[in-house]
Parts: structure tokens; C-alpha cells; sequence
């Protein structure tokens, strides 16, 4: 079937590929119906060159008492500039989960984006809400349906967190290139400072951690990424640009707002004046 | 070789008029209105499972009385309809106003040229930020549209309820008086076949709540709509989404 059938027939008809039966993935819809509008879709695999296009960096995600805390700095770059200071790498696909996203910024964006629509057109077809592993597994294909770009240096790699409903805790998924989804426990990291992060939360992690000091361990993380690794932002304490943190709990997810990070992002580079290890 | 008996076109279309019609007054009956802060999907249905209703995008719903699987095949064609568009441009280009002329040229195609005409009614609605910017948009079984202002019933005894609305809908109603003014109608015409007054869990309900930012549909659950209903008035609309706190 060709691609122009997925649009309304020039009579504005809804054709068949819209009343066929059966069908509650949209990812699915698009891919038989129009599959230029999948991300990377439009690429043509011939050639082997890489493109040189917009990279996010580091996200952390961990689990506290309550539920779920996933953060990003806000640097994009590409090659050695900074393409973006004030980016937004951790998203809300739907009520109930976040998703952040390292690597090539621009096809990022388009499988959350994609990823969002998927959620709520299975929500609005079948009336319930996909479970937690259900979610996951959608955002896995679409990270195996990216394979073709890792080859041309279009990589992109989330974490995903949510808030198991039926389980009653917040739980965090990681994932590998060829969609491969594994369930972390406690804490995790992604993207180009993930290392540092990965030994900060380490050492600051514990289990039944409260809120406000799950949020201040993801910022001593993303501090000590934004240290080492040039390719992570640090607190951009002159353009008052701070991560972004999201709080995953039963009521849903809550992004905090500037105000309520600001004070956290000062506490800990008060804290590490003098003191460039920080918190111990 | 054969051939059968000629009728004319004239009589042809009269009796899938008339075809579809007969089924569409077999079903019971749903009501689409605005009140002050949405628009209300009512409907007589006593299933919690087959629905009516239904979100098809941020500010748009639907209803339909009539063949469940031919109302619910396009009610799954206009979701993904919306989400192709809201997809490939972007979620404020998707309308009311778009789904309704590919919903009137589907229903117009099957009734001219399939076997057998779709038994169903359609109402596609969008909410606006004002009772006076709400777009109801009713659709028939012959792929006819109309832009409907106000409110729309279809289904059994429709004539009747469209009076009823007629004469006692105004666009300040509270969900609540709403309500109860649907219920009040359903129920005579309930009665007159039933004998029995209509119960809140013989309701379907849903709004598109005009005070949301995103996705305005909401379900209204049974204990809602009997606390709309009987509290004697304390409780005129949904909580504000503003009233509801997300905390820890």
C-alpha cells in the first residue's frame, strides 16, 4: 500500500487503512499505512557517512520512597560547541511515566513524541491504560526501529521511569541499542557523563530516601557528570538554567518547578565550595 | 440471462433511508450539550464495557447511537484520523470540523454504494474556551452534517428530546442542572415504555471540561453523577482541575 493512502483519498474519505480491525498501536498504523513519518523513516539507509547533528548528554534516574526521581542537564552539543544550553531532555509521555532521552537530540524529541501518541491512541482505543511493562516495551521497539541510524552515528538511548499502579512502586527501565529493556533496581544513569554520575549515585544512594533528598542526589550526580565530562551541563548559575527534575509518585507525574530547584541547585554548589567532592 | 426487477434510484435511496432509520430509532437514546464550563455526552446505557462515548483528541469527542461495530469501526477510524494529523502537523490542527467532513464523505460512500447503509448517528463535538465557541457537529446515517448549536439528541424518541432541549437548555447551565435536565428527559421517555425512572447507573456520562489545559475528556463514574444529581444542588460542576493538588 502506498504511503499517500494513510492521508485522507482526495474525496476526504477515511479509507481502509484506517477502518481496518483490530489495530490499537499507532506505531503499527504508521508503519504499514506511512512509514516516512517514522522517525528516521524518511532516511534513506544507503551510505555509511555519520551526521554531525545536536547530542543530549547525561540523565539519572532513582528510586526513593516514594517513587520515582528522573533528572537531565540541559546541554545539547555537537562536536565540541554547545548547540543548546537551555534543553529539555526529560519528558512526560502520559500521566504516569517520564522518559529521558541521551544521544542525537533531534530524533530523540520525535520518539518521544511518537512514544506519547502511542500511549494515548492505545488509551483512547481500548479505554484502559497500558500497563507499566506495556509501556516500556512499546518505547523498546521503537529503540530496535532506530537501529538503522546507530550506524550513522544517530544513537538514542532513553531511561524510562513510571509508576507501577498495579504494583504500587515506581519502577525504572533501562535500555540498549538494539531495544534491549532491562528493569533497574535503585538508581541508574545514561548519556555521556553517565559514568560519574553512575559512581555519585553510588555513593549517595541508600534506600528509603524522602523526596527532597532524592532530588538533591540527583543534582550532587548531575554535578559531578557536568564536572568531568565537558559534553554535560553544569548549574548555569548566571543564566539561572537548571536541570530538570521529574518526581514520578501515585498521583502522577510532577515536574519541579524552577523555584523549587533553584534552592537545591545553590545548596549544592555552596556546599561544594572549596569542597569539589562534594557531599560525603 | 436475466434480469431484475428495475427500481427507480428515487425509491432505492427511500428504502436505505428508511432501512437505517428503523435501526437507529431501535437504539437508546444520547444527548450532547454545552454547559458553562464543557460540553456533556449523555447517554442511556446501562453497559460499563460498550461505550457510547469516547475522547477521540485534546478538545474533541464523540457519540453515536445506533450499530455498535459500525459506530465503534469509525469512532477507531477518527482516533487515528487525529492522531495522523496532530502527528505529522500539529495538535492544534486538529478539528472538529476536519473529522466531521471525513466522517460525513465515509458515511456517504457506504450509504450510496455498499450492500446495506451503516444504522448509525454520529455527534462529533469540540469544546472551546467559551459556551459560544463550542462546535457540535451532528452527522447521519446518509453522510448529512449538520453544525448543531447548543446541543444535539439522537436515538430513540430524538424529535422529542431535541424539543425538550429546545425549550429549557441555556448556555449557562451548570453540569449539574445539565444533568439533571438530561436525565429528566431520558426519564419520561423511559417511562412511557419502562414504567421505571432512570437510575444513575443506567448512565453513561462524560465531559469535554473546558477548563483543562491538554486532554479535556473526562468519564464521569456513577457515584459522581449521583452526587451531581441528589446533594440538592451543593455540588454544581466537577472539581476545578486547578482544586486538585499532586503532592507526595
Amino acid at each position: 500500500m502506498s504511503a499517500s493512502s494513510a492521508v485522507p483519498s482526495a474525496d476526504g474519505r477515511l479509507g481502509p487503512a484506517f477502518r481496518d480491525v483490530g489495530g490499537t498501536s499507532f506505531v503499527d498504523f504508521l508503519s504499514a499505512h506511512a512509514p516516512h513519518l517514522l522517525p528516521g523513516g524518511a532516511s534513506n539507509s544507503s551510505g555509511a557517512s555519520t551526521v554531525a547533528a545536536p547530542h543530549g548528554t547525561t540523565i539519572v534516574a532513582l528510586s526513593y520512597a516514594g517513587g520515582v526521581v528522573v533528572a537531565g542537564d540541559r546541554r545539547a552539543t555537537m562536536g565540541t560547541v554547545i548547540a543548546r544550553r537551555d534543553m529539555e531532555k526529560v519528558f512526560a509521555p502520559d500521566e504516569f511515566c517520564a522518559v529521558g532521552i541521551a544521544g542525537s537530540a533531534g530524533v530523540a524529541i520525535e520518539i518521544v513524541k511518537l512514544l506519547q501518541v502511542e500511549l494515548e491512541h492505545y488509551e483512547k482505543v481500548e479505554g484502559t491504560l497500558l500497563s507499566l511493562e506495556g509501556k516500556a516495551n512499546r518505547l523498546a521497539s521503537m529503540i530496535r526501529g532506530n537501529l538503522g541510524n546507530v550506524f550513522r552515528g544517530l544513537t538514542v538511548l532513553p531511561v524510562f521511569a513510571g509508576f507501577d499502579l498495579a504494583a504500587g512502586t515506581g519502577r525504572i527501565f533501562s535500555y540498549d541499542v538494539t531495544g534491549g529493556c532491562f528493569e533497574e533496581f535503585s538508581h541508574h544513569s545514561i548519556g555521556s557523563g553517565s559514568v560519574f554520575a553512575r559512581g555519585a549515585l553510588k555513593k549517595l544512594w541508600r534506600p528509603g530516601l524522602d523526596r527532597e533528598q532524592a532530588a538533591r542526589t540527583a543534582v550532587e550526580a548531575l554535578y559531578d557528570a557536568a564536572d568531568d565530562d565537558s559534553a554535560t551541563g553544569g548549574p548555569d548559575v548566571s543564566r539561572r538554567i537548571w536541570p530538570s527534575v521529574a518526581v514520578l509518585t501515585s498521583s502522577g507525574v510532577a515536574f519541579l518547578s524552577e523555584e523549587e530547584v533553584e534552592p537545591v541547585v545553590r545548596e549544592v554548589v555552596e556546599a561544594r565550595a572549596d569542597n569539589p567532592g562534594g557531599a560525603r | 440471462m436475466t434480469f431484475g426487477m428495475y427500481v427507480s434510484p428515487e425509491q432505492l435511496m427511500k428504502d436505505r433511508a428508511d432501512y437505517a432509520r428503523q435501526g437507529i430509532e431501535r437504539g437508546r437514546a444520547v444527548i450532547v450539550a454545552s454547559y458553562a464550563t464543557g460540553i456533556a455526552f449523555v447517554a442511556e446505557n446501562p453497559s460499563r464495557s460498550l461505550r457510547k462515548t469516547s475522547e477521540i483528541y485534546d478538545r474533541i469527542g464523540f457519540a453515536a447511537v445506533g450499530k455498535y461495530n459500525e459506530f465503534e469501526n469509525l469512532r477507531v477510524a477518527g482516533i487515528r484520523y487525529a492522531d495522523l494529523r496532530g502527528f505529522s502537523y500539529d495538535r492544534a490542527d486538529v478539528t472538529a470540523r476536519g473529522l466531521a467532513g471525513a466522517y460525513a464523505q465515509t458515511l456517504g460512500t457506504v450509504f450510496t454504494q455498499e450492500s446495506k447503509p451503516y444504522e448509525i448517528e454520529i455527534t462529533v463535538a469540540q469544546v472551546g474556551t467559551e459556551v459560544d465557541q463550542d462546535q457540535i457537529f451532528r452527522l447521519t446515517y446518509d453522510g448529512s452534517v449538520s453544525d448543531e448549536p447548543g446541543f444535539v439528541a439522537m436515538g430513540r424518541d430524538s424529535e422529542r428530546l431535541t424539543e425538550g432541549l429546545r425549550q429549557r437548555w441555556a448556555p449557562g447551565l451548570s453540569l449539574a442542572g445539565m444533568l439533571g435536565l438530561c436525565v429528566e428527559l431520558l426519564g419520561e421517555a423511559n417511562r412511557t415504555r419502562t414504567d421505571s425512572a432512570l437510575t444513575p447507573d443506567q448512565l453513561e456520562v462524560a465531559v469535554l471540561d473546558r477548563r483543562r489545559p491538554r486532554r479535556t475528556f473526562r468519564r464521569i463514574e456513577t457515584s459522581m453523577v449521583r452526587i451531581l444529581l441528589t446533594d440538592g444542588g451543593a455540588t454544581q460542576d466537577l472539581p476545578s482541575p486547578d482544586d486538585t493538588t499532586r503532592d507526595t
